[in-house]
């Protein structure tokens, strides 16, 4: 299992593109942190998640 | 009469202690849109003695900006970055300001940035937060951080909050309210979230990291 935002998701092995996808979030509006430490956006294809990962989907609102 | 540096330094220590004063003249914090968040963040953190504020916005004053935003009525149509400086100048002389009427982007966000050690960022848009606190994190990792997301709506104001996502990086605000959700803006909320924003950078500049 995969921690996402504090919840246990079975995820190990996907990517977070697929993550994302999966989730049906905006990717223009958030940033991802793995295990503390950001994701680049341009990785996010190539980035596998694996057993026991923690991730962070930070999900921007407008507003200011 | 404008009271002299020494007497402003003596005024702000009576209340902080002398030894955190130093530190908030010593500290220097770039602060990212000049709106609702940005201009009352810029005005809490001169009026805490911090000593080098950097404005950067592109956008002029607008008169729907005027619930929250710390514009005089005569000023819509200047330079939101210019208009900051100006009225910050009034307020505390001796914070040096310097105002930069620019759209950040991720070719720029580095020079622009460079020689802030604490940057704040106060944009509207969801996209445009995204990108800054991607750019600061992946090319800026020594950079502290304090952004604002969800501040939108006339719920309580009791959800806003400041939470530390990884060691550098805090964001601020109820993560929910969304201002395309049509539920309006009221300054005295974007206020509160503003002031959790200001309040962890002088956190920070205090040496106290937690949330």
């Amino acid at each position: 299992m995969v921690k996402i935002n504090g919840q246990e998701i079975d995820a190990a092995g996907k990517t977070i593109s697929e993550i994302i996808e999966k989730e049906g979030y905006n990717a223009a509006r958030l940033a991802v942190e793995l295990n503390g430490s950001i994701v680049p956006k341009a990785k996010y294809a190539e980035t596998v998640v694996k057993e026991n990962d923690v991730i962070e989907v930070v999900r921007f609102v407008g507003g200011g | 009469m404008i009271p002299t540096k020494e007497e402003f330094f003596n005024g702000l220590a009576a209340k902080h202690g002398a030894e955190l004063q130093k530190k908030f003249a010593a500290a220097s914090v770039a602060v990212c849109g000049a709106g609702g968040l940005g201009s009352n963040i810029a005005i809490a953190l001169a009026r805490a003695g911090v000593g080098r504020l950097k404005i950067i916005d592109f956008d002029k004053i607008e008169i729907t900006n005027l619930n929250r935003q710390q514009y005089f009525a005569d000023q819509i149509g200047l330079f939101k970055a210019q208009a900051l400086k100006e009225n910050l100048s009034k307020i505390a002389p001796y914070c040096e300001v310097t105002a930069e009427v620019a759209k950040i982007t991720e070719e720029n966000v580095t020079s622009l940035l460079k020689g802030f050690p604490i940057v704040c960022e106060a944009f509207d848009k969801a996209e445009a937060k995204a990108m800054l606190v991607n750019a600061i994190l992946e090319n800026m990792p020594e950079t502290y951080l304090v952004s604002g997301s969800g501040m939108a709506s006339l719920n309580s104001a009791n959800s806003i909050k400041t939470r530390k996502i990884t060691d550098r990086f805090y964001l601020c605000g109820d993560l929910t309210n969304d201002v395309d959700a049509g539920d309006g803006l009221f300054g005295a909320r974007v206020l509160v979230c503003a002031a959790h924003q200001a309040h962890t950078i002088l956190r920070i500049i205090a040496g106290e990291f937690e949330a």
